[in-house]
Parts: C-alpha cells; sequence; structure tokens
C-alpha cells in the first residue's frame, strides 16, 4: 500500500519554489521557510502569484508529483504535466469502455450510487447526533430527503443508462443540498445556504465548498495519474476540452465525506466565521487569505483520519482514499475485478 | 520507517572537509536537520538502503563515524525536542 504523501500548500505572495539536491525548498521574499525530501510529497498546490524553478518542475514531472498552481480562491489556473507515463493499454482500455455506453453505465452505477449513499450518511448522521435539537420542520424535511435520496439510490442500481444515472445523480444531488441549510448549528443568517451557485460562489458557505471542492479535485486528479488513468476522459463527466473529467468521476463519492462534512463542521465549530470571507460587489464570495490557511490546516488534518475501506476491509488515512478508489477503477477496467465498487462511507 | 543518523567527520583537512559536506548533502536528500550533525530521515526500507551504502561510500573509516538509530514507523512519538529551532513537521500540514 502507497504512503499518505503529504501535499504543500504555497499562500503566501511573493513565494518561490526550488530545487536543492533532492529537496523542495519554499521561499518567501528571499527567505527560506521550509524544506522538504520530494520523497515525502505527493503534491504541491501554489495559490496566489507563486512561482516555481524549472528546475523542480522538471523533478515534481519526473517523479509524479502534481503540481498545480491556483488563483487565490481555488481556481484552477495551469499545472505542470511530464511526459505520460503509465500503461498505454491501461489508458487505451479506459477510451474503449468510456466509448461503450454498457460497460461505462455499470462504473458510472458505481460511482453514482456510493455518491447517494454517502449523500444519505451525511444526512443521517446529522440527525442521530442533532436531531433531537432540530425544528420538528428541519428533522421532517431531513428525514424525508434522507429517504427520497434512498429510493433514488434503489432505483439507480437497477439503471443501465449514463443518462439516466446522470439524472439520479442530479434528483439526489437536488434533495440533499435542499435540506443542507437544516444541517448548519450556528444562527448566523450569513452562512445561510439556498442552493448550491458556483463559477462564482454567491454565499459563505458555497465559496468554503467551492474552495474545498477544488483541493479534492487535486488529489483526485494526482491519484488517477498516480495509477496510469487517463483523468481526462470521464464515464460519468462528459468529455469536455481541458476538464479532468476522471478526477471528476473520481470526485462525486468523496465530496460528502471529505467535503460537505468538513465544510458543515468548520462552519459549526465557528472555526470559520462570517468575518472570514470577502464580499465582492458583483457578489462573488471568496476566503480571506488567513482563514484559507486554516481551511487547508483542517483539510489535511481531516486527510490524516483514519478509517477502514469498506471494500478492502483494510485501515487507511482518509487522503489514501481517491489513491484506492482509482486503483479499484483501473483494476476494473483491467478486468480483474467485475465492477467499480464505489466507496460508501459508514 | 524513522531513521536518526548522526555522523562526527573529521574536519582537519580539505579532503574531510568535503567529506563532511557530501555526508550532510546525502542525509539532507532523504531527511530533515534537525541538529548539526544530526539528521532525521523518514525513509522506506528499500530508500534507507541506498542512503545507507550512498554514506558509507563517502566516509572514511579510519576517521569518521556514522550512528543510526532506527526509531521504526511510529518513530515521531519517541522524540521530545526543547529549545530552539523546532524541527518542521513534515507529516503535518505544510503551509507557507
Amino acid at each position: 500500500m502507497r504512503r499518505h504523501l503529504n501535499t504543500i500548500y504555497v499562500t503566501s505572495e511573493g513565494g518561490w519554489l526550488r530545487k536543492d539536491g533532492q529537496n523542495v525548498v519554499v521561499e518567501v521574499d528571499g527567505e527560506e521557510r521550509g524544506r522538504a525530501p520530494l520523497h515525502m510529497i505527493g503534491g504541491i498546490v501554489c495559490f496566489a502569484r507563486a512561482g516555481a524553478s524549472p528546475a523542480l518542475m522538471a523533478a515534481c514531472a519526473e517523479t509524479g508529483i502534481a503540481m498545480s498552481f491556483l488563483t487565490p480562491t481555488g481556481r484552477f489556473l495551469a499545472r505542470v504535466e511530464g511526459p505520460r507515463s503509465g500503461n498505454v493499454l491501461l489508458r487505451r482500455t479506459q477510451h474503449r469502455i468510456a466509448d461503450d455506453p454498457v460497460r461505462s453505465a455499470a462504473i458510472v452505477r458505481g460511482m453514482v450510487t456510493a455518491k447517494l449513499a454517502n449523500q444519505r450518511t451525511v444526512l443521517r448522521r446529522a440527525l442521530r447526533d442533532h436531531g433531537s435539537g432540530m425544528d420538528e420542520s428541519a428533522r421532517t424535511a431531513i428525514n424525508m430527503a434522507e429517504r427520497r435520496i434512498d429510493r433514488i439510490g434503489c432505483h439507480a442500481v437497477m439503471l443501465d443508462d449514463v443518462d439516466k444515472l446522470r439524472g439520479a445523480e442530479g434528483e439526489g444531488a437536488q434533495q440533499y443540498f435542499a435540506v443542507f441549510d437544516f444541517l448548519r448549528r450556528v444562527p448566523a443568517t450569513e452562512f445561510a445556504f439556498t442552493t448550491r451557485s458556483r463559477r462564482p460562489p454567491l454565499d459563505r458557505m458555497n465559496a468554503l465548498l467551492s474552495f474545498l471542492y477544488a483541493m479534492l479535485g487535486h488529489d483526485c486528479r494526482s491519484a488517477a495519474e498516480g495509477v496510469g488513468l487517463d483523468p481526462q476522459i470521464g464515464f460519468l463527466h462528459a468529455d469536455r476540452p481541458g476538464r479532468a473529467s476522471l478526477a471528476l468521476d473520481l470526485m462525486e463519492e468523496l465530496r460528502p465525506v471529505l467535503a460537505d462534512r468538513l465544510a458543515l463542521s468548520l462552519v459549526n465549530r465557528r472555526q470559520i466565521e462570517a468575518g472570514d470571507f470577502k464580499v465582492d460587489e458583483g457578489g462573488a464570495v471568496s476566503l480571506k487569505e488567513e482563514p484559507r490557511k486554516r481551511v487547508l490546516t483542517a483539510w489535511q488534518e481531516r486527510k490524516k483520519d483514519e478509517l477502514r475501506h469498506p471494500f478492502l476491509g483494510e485501515t487507511m488515512p482518509l487522503g489514501l482514499v481517491p489513491h484506492v478508489q482509482a486503483l479499484l477503477l483501473a483494476r476494473h477496467l483491467r478486468g480483474d475485478i467485475d465492477g467499480y465498487p464505489g466507496f460508501i462511507w459508514k | 520507517m524513522l531513521m536518526l543518523v548522526t555522523y562526527d567527520v573529521s574536519t582537519e583537512d580539505a579532503a574531510g572537509r568535503r567529506r563532511l559536506r557530501r555526508v550532510a548533502r546525502a542525509c539532507l536528500d532523504h531527511g530533515q536537520r534537525v541538529q548539526n550533525s544530526v539528521f532525521e530521515c523518514e525513509v522506506d526500507p528499500a530508500m534507507w538502503a541506498m542512503l545507507r551504502a550512498r554514506l558509507l561510500s563517502e566516509i572514511d573509516v579510519e576517521r569518521d563515524s556514522l550512528r543510526f538509530y532506527r526509531l521504526g514507523a511510529d518513530g515521531k512519538r519517541r522524540i521530545e525536542h526543547v529549545g530552539a529551532k523546532p524541527a518542521l513537521d513534515l507529516d503535518g500540514p505544510l503551509l507557507f
């Protein structure tokens, strides 16, 4: 089993990354802030206008360290990509299966049903932990949504058409986000959530979710690349130039577990307050710099939580789950396992 | 696994200072400098074999010495730091 490698985040203005021997060195305004051996690093994410030396970029491309450049709000800008490695045969199989509606439906089914199950778990957990303190109406609404998602899930298990599965996924998301606001336990109206908005996110909860999804996307993309899959050829998400569809596919089932739960905890535990966001005149909401670091720290900590993988029965840090799911998908594509077992959180 | 590497390299002549630099470089490539000639290296057994071989090839066994302490998989727990220059926790969140 692969080690869960750490990720370096550069959020300071004037950041500069360089390679020294086999180390990554982070400098801010010409002063060394930290160094780490390359073999302990799985990814580098640069926010704000950080630069990197060509030697470091080359080393990252060679050793498979995912290096991404993002805007301060977490929107993707560019990445450093090395020569394609991995297995051509696996990638060709992936392309062929993506073109085959019957076989890709089986994979999409695994992803969609796992996502629905995880959304349900998030709702059920909230009811179990805090249900007694909720309004009657909120409790009923969550109960109803949970049951509906359950029904959609039972129905989706029998679907064998990608478009219908996409429909089920959308329906589930609608039910889920309709009651998402009831999971918030802080009365502050600043965190009110009505519907999912993105590009740009229009409220604080959406801004937080979008930011965490961007982080998860980075991890899923490097997971796909790490096992030799083509991150741009997805099954659930259609091809679009420049879109890492497979990374988005892998993300779906992990969103409720890794991102949604974390966003709720941050808000509910008051680790993130209303003043931690800035609102543009156009209505776009984004995290300020210092709170962003707090979110990233919480995100890294969350990835270290250990859990038992339901399919493999092995204990692993949560941060390794995207990699394991990519590996299981690769094994399914190769024909080693009969179906793609989605990650179902307990 | 976590390995602690310490060394004592004789720096009486230019060749010794060269050996010192090269030993330090080898350790730095695989781990973190926690004190002047003390390094903590988080390595897997294969990487350790490589590092060990590289270190052995650098030193002059007549004059220099190396000590390796095997702290094991959860070696972090066995370490306590007091005083200035605390080491960076490379498994913790790395935000700069």
